[in-house]
């Protein structure tokens, strides 16, 4: 399904997951080419206090250099970052991360609505969003949120995520730009 | 759905601006991104419909305040929070402030107290508390009496005693407080040598020499210039070989301090090397 054109100026790529996403996103990350112009920032729910690093799982299958954030960390294109495990993360105008420690949201920390939602307010329509599978229902709105300005929005079929829940939500309160499987969204990102 | 904001960046700088002119209360060096969202929230909870509702009430109700500096200042917390940095706390820092005949440690921005009794505790279970004394210090009022009182909901303990565990605690974790329905209340002698105080790190200045500064997930809150602002007030109230304690995700890579501070294993605790 495809609404209309992507913006062919795409700077950020964020992608939320939950439940379910973490083998997706070993499928797709690896496979996005070596030599991408934006940046890609994951917000993924997962347990704290796990002593593998999350940059170091993923960092070991792919050329791309990949950050686990810490504060003020820069965002450069031509990098994967994660969102910390336990810490809501926004996006400044100049591009720094400042993490934050409050409530959570959607009972989630990161909850992926903030991220996304800061993510739209800096970079607007250059903004490519991703929402894969997962249990509850963060993303849905902040993934809405892009959309009404003008960003691009991509749901996981939810005949294919593990759990449905997540792109449903999602589903259920507007249109996505794409409704894609994990490979069709590789072919995507690898064609911007 | 996620509402438009009610409060846009020239509000935020304006407001912000105005409070610390009129009330001293100065934000206006907090990352925008996270004020901006905190004062946004504040209008959604508080139903003010616009950006002039809120601006009115701040300026015109002087009791509303507290209530604005309580919800824009992030205060969640919890005991024992990453085992991991209580674990070389334990091991490797406590037992070398063991060798000074006094030992200062002060805790910026302790809001509700909880890492003040974990501190508390590691530093009786040393059995150097008789010869220890905790400042602790918050800008907000409010949250400086729960941490004097010590009251806590029983439905955390779970996770406070798994942390405590996590972090090598051997004790039977429930002996530091009593229980009473609800609630428990941690016991009279650990918070006998602190000093619960309230301190504006934007604003105060240094009030005394420590060898252990505590400061976590503070400085998040703030942009890279306060930032630097504050580590030099930390530098200036550290001993030399004394030690700064951050919260998991900060660093001091992006201050002056990197040059003659020295990381202690992976955790966020540098020393003073001068």
């Amino acid at each position: 399904m495809e609404k209309n054109k992507i913006n062919p100026k795409i700077e950020i790529l964020v992608i939320g997951g939950s439940a379910g996403s973490f083998e997706v996103l070993l499928q797709i990350l690896p496979k996005i080419k070596f030599d991408i112009d934006f940046v890609v920032l994951v917000v993924l729910h997962r347990k704290h206090n796990s002593n593998t690093s999350i940059a170091d799982l993923f960092g070991n299958k792919t050329s791309i250099p990949v950050y686990e954030c810490e504060d003020k960390d820069s965002l450069v294109p031509g990098n994967i970052y994660f969102a910390p495990a336990d810490y809501h993360l926004l996006i400044e105008k100049d591009r720094t991360v400042s993490l934050d420690y409050s409530e959570k949201e959607n009972y989630s920390r990161p909850a992926i609505d903030i991220t996304f939602k800061s993510a739209s307010d800096v970079f607007k329509e250059k903004t490519l969003a991703v929402l894969l599978s997962g249990a509850n229902r963060d993303g849905a709105n902040g993934l809405k949120y892009i959309s009404q300005n003008y960003g691009t929005t991509i749901v996981q079929d939810p005949n294919e995520a593990e759990i449905s829940t997540m792109p449903n939500e999602a589903l259920k309160i507007f249109e996505p730009n794409y409704i894609l499987g994990f490979k069709e969204i590789i072919k995507l990102i690898n064609s911007l | 759905m996620i509402a438009i904001d009610i409060v846009g960046d020239e509000d935020l700088e304006l407001l912000l601006e105005e409070v610390a002119s009129v009330y001293g209360y100065d934000f206006t060096d907090y990352s925008k991104a996270s004020i901006k969202r905190r004062i946004n929230r504040i209008c959604l909870i508080d139903k003010h419909k616009s950006f002039t509702e809120l601006r009115y009430k701040i300026l015109n109700d002087q009791s509303y305040l507290s209530r604005f500096i309580e919800e824009v200042t992030v205060n969640v917390t919890e005991m024992f929070r990453d085992p991991t940095f209580y674990k070389t706390l334990k091991e490797k820092i406590i037992p070398q402030l063991g060798v000074n005949s006094f030992i200062k440690v002060w805790i910026a921005g302790c809001s509700t107290g909880e890492e003040v009794y974990s501190i508390s505790i590691l530093l009786h279970e040393a059995k150097l508390a008789h010869k220890a004394i905790i400042y602790a210090t918050d800008i907000n009022p409010t949250v400086l009496e729960t941490a004097k009182k010590g009251i806590y909901p029983i439905s955390q303990m779970k996770l406070y005693t798994e942390n405590y565990q996590n972090s090598n605690g051997t004790e039977d974790f429930s002996t530091y407080y009593s229980a009473n329905y609800d609630h428990v209340k941690f016991k009279e002698y650990l918070r006998k040598n602190v000093i619960f105080s309230t301190h504006n790190l934007v604003s105060d200045r240094s009030f005394n020499e420590f060898q252990l500064v505590i400061c976590r997930n503070v400085l998040i809150y703030f942009d890279k210039i306060l930032q630097d602002k504050v580590f030099n007030l930390f530098d200036g109230s550290l001993e030399s070989l004394g030690y700064l304690a951050l919260g998991s995700k900060e660093t001091i890579r992006f201050s002056d301090l990197n040059l003659t501070y020295k990381q202690i294993n992976k955790e966020k605790i540098w020393k003073k090397t001068r």
